[in-house]
C-alpha cells in the first residue's frame, strides 16, 4: 500500500504535499493505474494529520483526473502516467550529476544553481511557442 | 428551536454574542463563532484569555451572563442532562479515580452516561494495549489522557471538547493521542474543539481557527481561508499602515524596510501594491502570533462603548 509522508518545515500546505506526492509517484512508476490509495482514515492516523486534509487532497486527486472514488472501495489511481524509462532516468540523473558538479566548481551555490535552471526553462519554453 | 446556516446546516457549535463576569471583571464577552459539523477546530489563545470560560460554557459546567450556546440547534442550558449528554469533554488534567481500575472508571461512565456505549470503550483501550484490570494510578501520563478520550467517545456526543489534552504529555504521548483523536476524527463524523496555547502543531490537526485573547474572539474561520486572506509584505520603513492594503494587523520594523502582516486579499494587494513590495504568503504560526500580539483595542471593564464608536483595528498603531 502507497504511503505518504509529511515534510512539517516545507512551507507547502499539506493537502498539497499530499497531491504532489501522488504526481511523482505517478511520473516514477511508483503508483500505476488501479492502484488503491490507502482510506483517509489510515492516512489521517498514519501522518497525525486532520482526515479533512486527506479529504481535500483526495478530491484535488479526482478533480485532476489522476484519482477516482468507487463507492464501499476506496480511492484508486485513474491515471496513465508515462512513467520515464528507468534507464532514461539513469542517464538524466548522471549528466545532472555532472552539471551540479561543474556548476559547485565554477563557484555556483544552491540558490544560483536554482535561479540558473528556472532561467534556462523559460528560455526553452519561449523557444516551444510557434 | 433549531437554528440552520445560511447553506442549510445546522452548525455544531455556534455561540452568540456569548459573556461571563466575574465580578466587575468580564473573563469573555461579546463571543460571537460557529464550527461546522465534522471540522477539527483550533480554540487558540494565551493563559487568562477566557478560552476555560468559553469551554465550560459549552459545555455546560458555566452559566453564561449573557449570550447562548447552542449545540447542534438546541440551546444549551447549563447543569442539564440533555446539554451534558450532547458534548464530550476530556478536561486538561484528564481527572481520573486513581484508586479506579479502568473498568470501574468505564463503569461510571456507563452509569452517569444513558448513551454509553461499553464496546467502543473497551474496544479503545484494548486496541491501545492498557489492562482494563490496570488501576488509573499506575497508568501513564499518556494513558491516562487516552482512557479520558475512550471515556469522552464512548458517551456517544457528536460535539467533543479537549481542553489543552497534550499540554501535559511528553512528545511521544502527544503524537499518539493525538493519532488517537485524528483517527476517531475520520470514523464518525466528530466535531472537535480543541484548546491549546502550543501554536506549532496545530496546523496539521485543525482545519477551523479561533484566536482568543483578552475576552474577545480575534479571529475565526475556515483555517484555510483565513491564511489565504493575508499576506507578509516587506515594504520600505516609512511606509504608514494607511498606505498598505488592507488591514496592519502586525508589523515589525527594521532600520530601512518593515514587514507587516496584513489581511487583504489578492485584489487589494494588486490594486494597492507598488513595485518593489514584497507580499509572501503567511505560515499558520505567523498568522495566529500576528493576532495574539495585536494591542487590544477592547476595553474588559463593565461599560464598553457600543461597538460602532469602538476603535477599527487599524487606528491602534502597535508602537514604532
Amino acid at each position: 500500500m502507497f504511503r505518504f509522508r509529511l515534510d512539517g518545515s516545507s512551507g507547502v500546505p499539506p493537502y498539497l504535499q499530499l497531491v504532489h506526492q501522488v504526481r511523482q509517484s505517478l511520473l516514477l512508476g511508483y503508483l500505476r493505474e488501479g492502484d488503491r490509495l490507502p482510506t483517509v482514515k489510515d492516512v489521517a492516523a498514519d501522518l497525525v494529520i486532520n482526515p479533512n486534509t486527506v479529504v481535500k487532497a483526495y478530491r484535488q486527486l479526482e478533480h485532476e483526473r489522476l484519482a477516482g472514488g468507487r463507492p464501499g472501495q476506496g480511492t484508486f489511481i485513474t491515471a496513465t502516467a508515462t512513467p520515464v524509462a528507468p534507464e532514461a532516468q539513469q542517464d538524466l540523473r548522471a549528466s545532472l550529476e555532472a552539471w551540479l558538479r561543474a556548476a559547485d566548481e565554477a563557484g555556483l551555490d544552491d540558490e544560483a544553481v536554482t535561479a540558473l535552471i528556472a532561467v534556462a526553462r523559460q528560455d526553452l519554453k519561449k523557444e516551444r511557442v510557434p | 428551536m433549531t437554528q440552520h446556516d445560511a447553506d442549510g446546516s445546522v452548525p455544531a457549535l455556534r455561540t452568540d454574542r456569548l459573556g461571563r463576569r466575574y465580578g466587575k471583571v468580564w473573563g469573555l464577552r461579546d463571543c460571537t463563532l460557529e464550527v461546522p459539523a465534522g471540522a477539527v477546530a483550533a480554540l487558540v489563545g494565551p493563559n487568562a484569555a477566557g478560552k476555560t470560560t468559553l469551554l465550560e460554557m459549552i459545555i455546560g459546567l458555566l452559566e453564561p451572563t449573557e449570550g447562548q450556546v447552542s449545540v447542534f440547534g438546541q440551546t444549551s442550558r447549563a447543569d442539564t442532562a440533555e446539554t451534558l449528554a450532547r458534548v464530550g469533554y476530556v478536561a486538561q488534567d484528564h481527572p481520573l479515580y486513581r484508586d479506579f481500575t479502568v473498568a470501574d472508571m468505564f463503569h461510571l461512565g456507563r452509569a452517569m452516561n444513558p448513551s454509553w456505549d461499553q464496546e467502543l470503550a473497551a474496544a479503545r483501550v484494548d486496541a491501545l494495549g492498557i489492562p482494563l484490570q490496570r488501576k488509573v494510578r499506575r497508568l501513564s501520563g499518556g494513558q491516562r489522557a487516552q482512557v479520558s478520550l475512550a471515556m469522552a467517545l464512548a458517551k456517544r456526543a457528536p460535539l467533543l471538547v479537549l481542553d489543552e489534552p497534550v499540554s501535559s504529555l511528553d512528545p511521544v504521548a502527544r503524537l499518539e493521542f493525538m493519532r488517537d483523536v485524528m483517527a476517531s476524527a475520520a470514523d464518525a463524523a466528530l466535531t472537535f474543539l480543541i484548546s491549546s496555547h502550543v501554536v506549532s502543531e496545530l496546523e496539521r490537526f485543525c482545519d477551523w481557527l479561533i484566536v482568543l485573547s483578552h475576552g474577545h474572539v480575534q479571529l475565526a474561520g475556515p483555517a484555510d481561508d483565513l491564511l489565504a486572506a493575508h499576506r507578509l509584505l516587506t515594504v520600505p520603513r516609512a511606509t504608514p499602515d494607511a498606505e498598505l492594503p488592507g488591514t496592519a494587523i502586525h508589523r515589525t520594523d527594521s532600520d530601512r524596510h518593515s514587514t507587516v502582516l496584513v489581511r487583504a486579499g489578492a485584489d487589494q494587494l494588486a490594486a494597492q501594491g507598488r513595485p518593489g513590495w514584497q507580499a509572501d504568503p503567511v505560515s499558520f504560526e505567523q498568522l495566529v502570533m500576528a493576532y495574539l500580539q495585536r494591542p487590544t483595542t477592547v476595553t474588559t471593564h463593565d461599560d464598553p462603548a457600543p461597538a460602532a464608536e469602538r476603535p477599527g483595528p487599524n487606528t491602534k498603531a502597535v508602537p514604532r
